[in-house]
């Protein structure tokens, strides 16, 4: 099971507190976008084997949404940020690229 | 090949079984094919089957990075059924039920298809309503399907408690001809079959890249070498990201894991499929006696093939309820697969941004029952170069064009 740390009320909450919430950091094209932009938008995923960013809900906690960076192949959890953000914070993505050389970065 | 027969049977038990052969040929890759096929699961088997069956293509490979069957072929919970609300879901899907009755004759294999027949409980007034306009369009669609009363679904299903305190039976989609087949059997019949047509079933191979030029396919990079090829269909479900990757192009999916266990053996006590999804769970009876339950998703993207205790606990909790003498069984087993859920929660059988390269994923919950259409479909699509009627609902441009073909009210949760 996985342990969240909120990063607002501070608990260290599991999965079963939480709902999950996908991709993170998508950028909401509305009126006016061409279809490849609004289907971007709506559908495409990049579903890495590796470092994911994704947005979760403290849903039986304090209620507010967050960001967490976490690995989709041995679920490992980086760590947890505002949800206040247009990217990760530098910190945690340089923490990442210690544990994890090979990856590409965070592409936007 | 020597077909499998009771006269067979008889031949081999008069010379100590020594005489079997080997169901498929393990050979190295050729250097050139003209098609091939990433993934020996069932839908790659069944669409290279129908390559050779249908359109008499035999210079064909399918590649595959761990052992045939070895996915979500071989972790599914092997229910076959039809009952879907959208037209082009039910003609796809009914397609797959009707071969799936012929093809133990078919592959000269059995593969144990039993159309015991499938329940949907409806527990809900809006499941009612739900079940009841999907038995009208699946009349109009041509599958036989109806909706049943408490009481016959007590009478199919004795061991159901149709009172339970939070969500009562109030009724069932009820589809007589559907039912379950052994999994493995269904890629190994199909697997034996491609073999003897000739073609070359290349296991423990991973493809590393997807060579292009012009715009179009050439080859692929494996851990094997380089192999040139004229045609490619990538059939990978939740590995189409990093395939899909590789020809440089995107796909609306995102990759969960879905898990299933079993009880231990138990004597028969129940003859049909049961799936509530109000309660999110769906149990049967192998012939093994193991009690087959499905379980749900985790709702966050993951690979890592394996359940998680709380979906099980959930799963469980929520068929006790339905069926209590659950709550006396021991569970002997518990896994996970890796499944491809698009944006409309139905497939993709499409030609790609690259040329000459096609793809079939995105079956999410609910691939096992289609594997035959699928094959059927993406045959024909890889043959002729463009879909055909099973397939052109399918196309990847839908989710440009807003055409979704939208299975998640009647199908997105439990298949």
């Amino acid at each position: 099971m996985l342990l969240l740390t909120c990063p607002y009320c501070g608990v260290e909450a599991d999965e079963t507190e939480l709902t999950p919430g996908g991709e993170a950091h998508i950028t909401r094209h509305g009126a006016g976008a061409n279809d490849d932009d609004f289907e971007t938008y709506l559908f495409m995923r990049k579903n890495p084997k590796g470092v994911h960013f994704e947005r979760w809900r403290h849903a039986f906690g304090c209620g507010k949404w967050f960001h967490a960076a976490r690995c989709t192949m041995t679920l490992e959890v980086f760590g947890t940020y505002s949800g206040q953000t247009f990217e990760p914070p530098k910190t945690l993505i340089n923490k990442i690229k210690k544990k994890r050389p090979d990856w590409e970065g965070f592409v936007k | 090949m020597k077909r499998y027969s009771a006269f067979a049977i008889a031949r081999e038990a008069f010379r100590h079984h020594a005489g079997w052969e080997r169901a498929w040929r393990s050979p190295e890759p050729k250097s050139e094919y003209d098609v091939i096929i990433v993934g020996a699961g069932g839908h790659g088997l069944a669409t290279a089957y129908y390559l050779g069956k249908n359109f008499g293509i035999t210079n064909v490979a399918v590649i595959e990075k761990g052992w045939l069957g070895g996915g979500n072929t071989g972790r599914n919970t092997t229910i076959i059924r039809s009952n879907y609300l959208q037209d082009p879901s039910a003609a796809i899907y009914e397609k797959a039920r009707s071969l799936y009755e012929t093809m133990s004759q078919d592959l000269n294999y059995n593969v144990m298809f039993s159309p015991r027949g499938v329940m949907m409980l409806a527990q809900t007034q809006a499941e009612i309503r739900g079940y009841q306009r999907t038995a009208h369009a699946n009349n109009l669609q041509g599958v036989t399907t109806e909706f049943i009363t408490p009481e016959r679904v007590k009478e199919l299903c004795p061991i159901i408690e149709l009172g339970g305190p939070r969500y009562p039976v109030l009724g069932a989609l009820w589809q007589p001809r559907g039912g379950t087949a052994r999994h493995d059997a269904v890629a190994w019949g199909y697997a034996r079959a491609c073999s003897d047509m000739g073609m070359d079933i290349i296991q423990q191979c991973e493809v590393t890249g997807i060579d292009q030029s012009r715009g179009k396919v050439t080859g692929v990079q494996t851990t094997k070498g380089a192999i040139k090829t004229k045609k490619l269909a990538i059939i990978v479900a939740g590995n189409s990201g990093d395939l899909a990757k590789m020809g440089g192009f995107r796909l609306p999916v995102e990759s969960i894991s879905l898990q299933a266990l079993v009880s231990e053996p138990i004597k028969p006590c129940m003859d049909v499929v049961i799936m509530a999804n109000t309660v999110h769970g769906y149990m049967s009876q192998s012939d093994k006696g193991e009690m087959v339950i499905g379980g749900g998703t985790d709702g966050y993207n993951n690979f890592t093939q394996r359940g998680s205790y709380h979906h099980l606990e959930e799963t469980v909790r929520a068929l006790i309820e339905t069926f209590p003498m659950v709550s006396r069984l021991k569970m002997l087993r518990h896994w996970g697969g890796i499944i491809d859920i698009t944006g409309d929660r139905s497939p993709i059988i499409s030609k790609t941004p690259l040329g000459n390269c096609f793809i079939n994923c995105g079956w999410g919950t609910g691939g096992f029952k289609a594997i035959p259409g699928s094959g059927w479909a993406m045959a024909e699509l890889v043959a002729g170069g463009e879909p055909r009627e099973l397939a052109s609902a399918f196309g990847l441009e839908r989710y440009q064009e807003g055409r979704f073909i939208d299975e998640s009210v009647a199908a997105g949760v439990a298949h």
